[in-house]
């Protein structure tokens, strides 16, 4: 009975998440005339890639796409690569302002970007970076950087100090101690984090809307055009916002299965 | 395999209000096992990491052979380890774990083949090499954690609690096959541990630690038998030496109460004190019977342990625990009779703990 419950909320959760993304696929690969159509065939009855192709072939979507890309690879590049130290020392240093900083992390967080957007577009403005995917990237790191560090900072916590200890009596200098037994371990966590961050970014369209006028990412694109463009490119622009984030989800998937999976393989 | 002479060793931890280590001197000779023992936050964990090179002193020195490390890095000690916790690598195969103090010496491939063979034949791993940790058992990761530290041939082995993580039939199990291959291999051994059992059976000398102190260091039994002061007693031992006070009478003899007990010669020098008399539970004579030198004690707890029955009393109306041989059968209310050796009473300052020396070939001066 309980197992049935079980399964019964598990099948929930999957239609949940799983039901809009058919939806979204099946108008997206639907021609033009056929969402018009009253009731909407539920099975792909007539497939065509003629309202994707209008929504690719549309003014600034492919270069908004590779925007998109390069913000959203910058973006975890350089949140890591500061992210990752700082979880770090969050988890094996004891520091005065320890605590403070945890919290001063996620109050970065509870500024809305509404307010933060007029003195973000002066600093952009006068430093030239405005209207430029560098600009883009520098925001969506510092509003990637507190779950950066703090889902490392939680992995690092996992792998005992007494390992790197270890690996440093077996005549590992402290640097080899930390690449070859502590980041082995330390990556399910850290391809975690770069998920987050890379489908933050993928996804933020305020602030990529604010700092941009010509180099939009493709959620500020299709934000900027959606009010005056047909339902079909609305749909197509929906899916194309939805799919890398999963691709990028499933090539990350071995590593957070190992996160969270009882066995490592 | 080298010596280990440690000088005056004081540590402090950042925010801690007293030393970890107060002025600890301590040498262990080459190729001898010492097992450093006490109750926790005692120093004896802080003492190792020291040696180690975990921890850096505050004052003193460490010398290993004839080098002074006190400033030298880990992983420049030439020293090994096995840790409580084994941190054995959970992402390498047992055969990597094994190997990695030999792989990062650069040691050749083929040689480190042969070596880790070698040692997982020791411990009976031979057929785990290509495991993970994951898939071994709390045993044989330790067993991994000890392969590690013995391949590299270090010349010092040191071990933090290394089978506190075990349960206790399978802790009986490897102590003694662990004591097998440390006396096969040799190495000079620092083995920190607060099991008093596990250090008596283990070490060639005991050092009883106690707020950062080396309250006592000795063979086992030497230790054993004659402990410096009353936490020594207390202790080592299960049950622990039994302590009561006494006053010394001309004779001599002792006074417990309404006892008189015969005292050794020698304690005529303390005649008219006040002593806490220690006397281990198996050094007292039972009977069921009242016999000449017995005197009469009150059954209050009867515990059978198989190999003998632990008796707690009412002796001179002190309590004491005494260990009557299997068969002694007796309940809770009877009189028994006990018979206190002179030779196995032991005394001590009831100010402070100390062992009392009342003239030579009655208790040697404790060392320290």
């Amino acid at each position: 009975m309980k197992r049935l419950a079980l399964q019964a909320g598990c099948i929930a959760i999957t239609l949940f998440m799983a039901v809009p993304l058919y939806l979204i696929a099946l108008a997206a690969f639907s021609s033009r005339e056929s969402l018009n159509r009253f009731p909407l065939p539920l099975l792909p009855t007539d497939f065509s890639t003629e309202t994707i192709q209008g929504f690719l072939g549309s003014t600034g979507v492919v270069p908004a796409a590779i925007n998109s890309v390069m913000v959203g690879l910058s973006t975890v590049i350089l949140a890591l690569l500061i992210g990752v130290p700082a979880g770090y020392a969050l988890a094996r240093y004891a520091f005065r302002g320890k605590q403070p900083y945890q919290l001063f992390l996620l109050l970065t967080r509870a500024l809305p970007i509404v307010v933060l957007s007029v003195p973000l577009a002066r600093i952009f403005l006068a430093s030239g970076l405005y209207d430029t995917t560098y600009a883009v990237t520098l925001l969506h790191t510092a509003l990637a950087l507190p779950t950066t560090v703090l889902i490392t900072s939680a992995v690092f916590v996992a792998v005992s100090p007494e390992q790197e200890e270890a690996a440093q009596i077996f005549g590992a200098s402290p640097l080899t101690a930390f690449v070859r037994v502590v980041m082995p371990q330390a990556l399910p966590g850290i391809a975690a984090a770069a998920v987050f961050t890379f489908v933050m970014s993928w996804n933020e369209v305020l602030g990529a809307s604010i700092l941009t006028l010509n180099q939009r990412t493709l959620p500020a694109q299709v934000l900027a055009t959606l009010s005056f463009s047909p339902l079909a490119y609305r749909f197509a622009g929906g899916f194309a916002l939805v799919v890398p984030a999963l691709v990028f989800i499933a090539i990350m998937r071995k590593y957070l299965l190992n996160m969270w999976g009882t066995t490592l393989r | 395999m080298s010596r280990i002479v440690l000088r005056n060793l004081v540590k402090t931890y950042p925010g801690g209000d007293r030393r970890a280590t107060d002025d600890v001197s301590l040498e262990v000779a080459e190729g001898e096992f010492v097992v450093l023992v006490g109750p926790s936050g005692c120093g004896k964990t802080t003492l190792l990491r020291m040696v180690a090179g975990l921890e850096r002193p505050d004052a003193g020195t460490v010398h290993i052979g004839d080098r002074d490390v006190t400033g030298v890095s880990a992983r420049d000690r030439r020293v090994s380890m096995v840790f409580q916790s084994y941190a054995i690598f959970p992402h390498m195969r047992v055969r990597q774990n094994i190997g990695f103090g030999l792989a990062m010496r650069g040691v050749p491939r083929d040689e480190i083949a042969r070596r880790v063979a070698d040692a997982a034949n020791l411990l009976d791993l031979s057929g785990y090499l290509d495991r993970y940790p994951s898939q071994l058992s709390g045993g044989q990761r330790q067993r991994v954690a000890v392969a590690r530290a013995i391949v590299v041939d270090a010349g010092v082995l040191l071990m933090d609690e290394p089978l506190s993580n075990l349960d206790a039939l399978l802790r009986l199990q490897f102590r003694a096959e662990l004591k097998r291959i440390v006396q096969k291999i040799g190495t000079t051994t620092l083995y920190v541990t607060h099991d008093q059992a596990e250090a008596m059976s283990l070490g060639d000398k005991v050092a009883v630690m106690r707020d950062g102190r080396i309250a006592q260091i000795g063979a086992p039994l030497e230790v054993y038998d004659r402990p410096s002061d009353r936490f020594v007693g207390g202790f080592l031992g299960a049950p622990p030496m039994n302590f009561f006070p006494a006053s010394v009478t001309d004779g001599p003899t002792l006074s417990v109460g309404n006892l008189t007990l015969e005292a050794p010669p020698s304690l005529a020098t303390l005649a008219g004190q006040q002593v806490t008399v220690g006397v281990r539970a198996e050094k007292l004579a039972v009977s069921a019977t009242q016999a000449d030198g017995f005197h009469p004690a009150t059954v209050e707890v009867v515990e059978p342990t198989g190999a003998s029955v632990l008796l707690t009393v009412a002796f001179g109306g002190h309590e004491l625990k005494v260990q009557a041989p299997p068969t002694f059968e007796t309940r809770p209310g009877d009189t028994i009779w006990l018979r206190t050796d002179p030779q196995s009473l032991r005394f001590y300052d009831p100010e402070t703990s100390l062992a009392l020396s009342p003239g030579p070939g009655v208790i040697d001066a404790p060392q320290s």
